[in-house]
């Protein structure tokens, strides 16, 4: 898997098993992330690690008898207190891409269960340049279980599901492993489900509605999952990184949760850096780092980045300026109306045509529709063909002010968020790259290659 | 509070009738698939609301009573993105 980008490719898709041990391994390199860090002078900050502590990735996946010699074993039921009141306190925020308060979110599911909830273990990991996940997946699996188990207990399920996408071969195979492993403790039954390779198929409702009838597209809503999900139960579907976080908090504590990172999003998190860095892959930051930090600690420099993308295909572009001293804080992100989403930073490189990275972007958005919702399946195809022409150099009148008309009206007109996100990317490349947007279509001309572009 | 008109994007096709009876809260876009005007229904609107949603060949329109779970106009930036 290369998340380094040479042309003018933000962020190349997953090819299938993109992401196996070895690429894992690949994926953590950065020794200066990595709990026993290699002396290194360029490196003068060494981040806590919590979710990535132990073994190094090049051991691969840490077995169970290491888990539970480096973390020790579950509290014992009895002795977990309110956990999620514990979840609550500490402040984590889900890691899927919403952010939504996990210990409410388990709340919500707790309050309808009475003990016979579900838990889905969220590990589609659908959007391109992201793979945290499954570099989570496959390295500390148990952490991951220990989460499932957990929150299993606290909102009452009697069934886990964990659904991992069906390209991620090497993380649903040392999840099997680890569930074999730990059979008798789990004490209630759990499954792998294969998730369907596609952007919406981690969609909370459309990884439901993939485990009740096959079908990976999002659900009108209400009701929401967590009222009704699989088989009708309330269901919480929760992200694997929120899940071994949790297994964290439940043996330290909401208040060893918030000695890192910001007041008002305490916490480390992973991150998948991806384009003009020397050390593209996985690493776990304290959340407040700035951009302009994770780039020196990647290899990664100003003069060479034309613009950051944030939050992957569902963020925003940031231009070098506005971005370089943003603090990576979920938080002060929303306040400037950009998203941490899932933890993506990937760095434009200077010499490559936004228009053009843009215009990959939504077509593969558009693509990625479920063809449900008319505004999305209409509105992103329409915006997608357009910002193709104008990024081929061969604009039609208005093509402009129409992106700019269809942008204004999708958001909030669709069964899931697909369209809203989508758009959102598109307002955020025309503020960033408005000047060479304009360009475009005036000139028929790339301001940045000063050439007819070409897009494959 | 005021009804609102709902929609259901995932039944609705496009047929656009209810933008033509109730231009006055509903608009249509290049595809006429309905932009609805934000807020309830005004008292005055009511029976051409009422008409509109009984005239949608795919039964994707409702009127509801103002409840206080989620609204579909979800301010940017929350609950945001299909991944969980």
């Amino acid at each position: 898997m290369a998340l380094t980008i040479e042309t003018t490719c933000i962020a190349p898709r997953p090819t299938p098993d993109a992401v196996g041990e070895r690429d894992a391994i690949h994926l953590v390199r950065p020794a200066a992330f990595l709990a026993v860090a290699e002396p290194n002078a360029a490196v003068t900050y060494e981040p806590p690690i919590r979710l990535l502590a132990g073994p190094s990735p090049r051991a691969g996946s840490e077995p169970f008898a290491q888990h539970l010699e480096r973390l020790g074993g579950l509290p014992p039921g009895s002795r977990r207190g309110d956990l999620i009141s514990t979840l609550e306190a500490s402040g984590l925020l889900g890691r899927g891409g919403a952010g939504f308060p996990v210990g409410r979110k388990w709340r919500s599911v707790a309050e309808r269960a009475d003990s016979r909830a579900v838990v889905v273990v969220n590990g589609a990991e659908g959007e391109p340049g992201s793979v945290k996940d499954r570099a989570l997946m496959t390295l500390r699996p148990h952490l991951v279980i220990d989460g499932a188990i957990l929150a299993a207990g606290a909102v009452g399920a009697q069934e886990i599901v964990v659904y991992i996408g069906e390209e991620h071969g090497n993380a649903r195979a040392a999840m099997g492993r680890a569930i074999e492993e730990r059979a008798r403790e789990i004490a209630r039954p759990i499954r792998i489900v294969a998730a369907p390779e596609g952007y919406v198929s981690g969609e909370a409702s459309a990884a439901v509605h993939y485990i009740n009838i096959g079908d990976a597209r999002p659900t009108t809503t209400p009701p929401r999952t967590s009222e009704s999900g699989v088989r009708g139960r309330p269901t919480l579907v929760q992200n694997v990184e929120s899940l071994a976080y949790a297994a964290l908090i439940a043996r330290y504590g909401d208040s060893w949760y918030r000695s890192v990172g910001q007041a008002e999003t305490p916490g480390t998190a992973l991150l998948t850096i991806g384009g003009a860095a020397e050390k593209s892959g996985v690493c776990e930051i304290e959340l407040g780092l700035t951009v302009g930090e994770v780039a020196d600690l990647t290899g990664a420099t100003e003069s060479g980045t034309r613009a950051v993308l944030l939050g992957g295909y569902f963020g925003s572009w940031a231009g070098v300026g506005e971005s370089w001293d943003l603090p990576l804080d979920p938080a002060i992100m929303r306040a400037r109306d950009l998203a941490f989403g899932c933890g993506i930073v990937s760095f434009l490189p200077a010499a490559t045509c936004g228009v053009s990275a843009t215009a990959e972007i939504m077509a593969y958005m558009a693509a990625e529709s479920a063809g449900q919702c008319g505004p999305c399946v209409f509105g992103l195809r329409a915006i997608a063909e357009t910002t193709t022409r104008l990024a081929a150099g061969s604009p039609a009148t208005g093509d402009l002010d129409n992106i700019e008309r269809w942008s204004d009206q999708i958001p909030g007109r669709g069964a899931c968020r697909h369209p809203d996100g989508a758009v959102e990317l598109m307002t955020s490349a025309l503020n960033v790259f408005g000047d060479e947007f304009a360009h475009h279509e005036r000139a028929g001309r790339c301001s940045i290659t000063g050439a007819q572009v070409q897009v494959a | 509070m005021a009804p609102e008109l709902r929609v259901d994007w995932i039944r609705c096709d496009g047929y656009g009738l209810c933008g033509d009876l109730l231009p006055e809260l509903i608009g249509l876009d290049d595809w006429r698939y309905p932009i609805m005007a934000p807020g309830g229904v005004p008292r005055d609107l009511l029976d051409m609301a009422q008409r509109a949603v009984d005239c949608c060949p795919m039964k994707a329109l409702r009127l509801e009573a103002t409840s206080t779970r989620r609204s579909t106009k979800t301010p940017a930036r929350s609950g945001r993105r299909p991944g969980g």
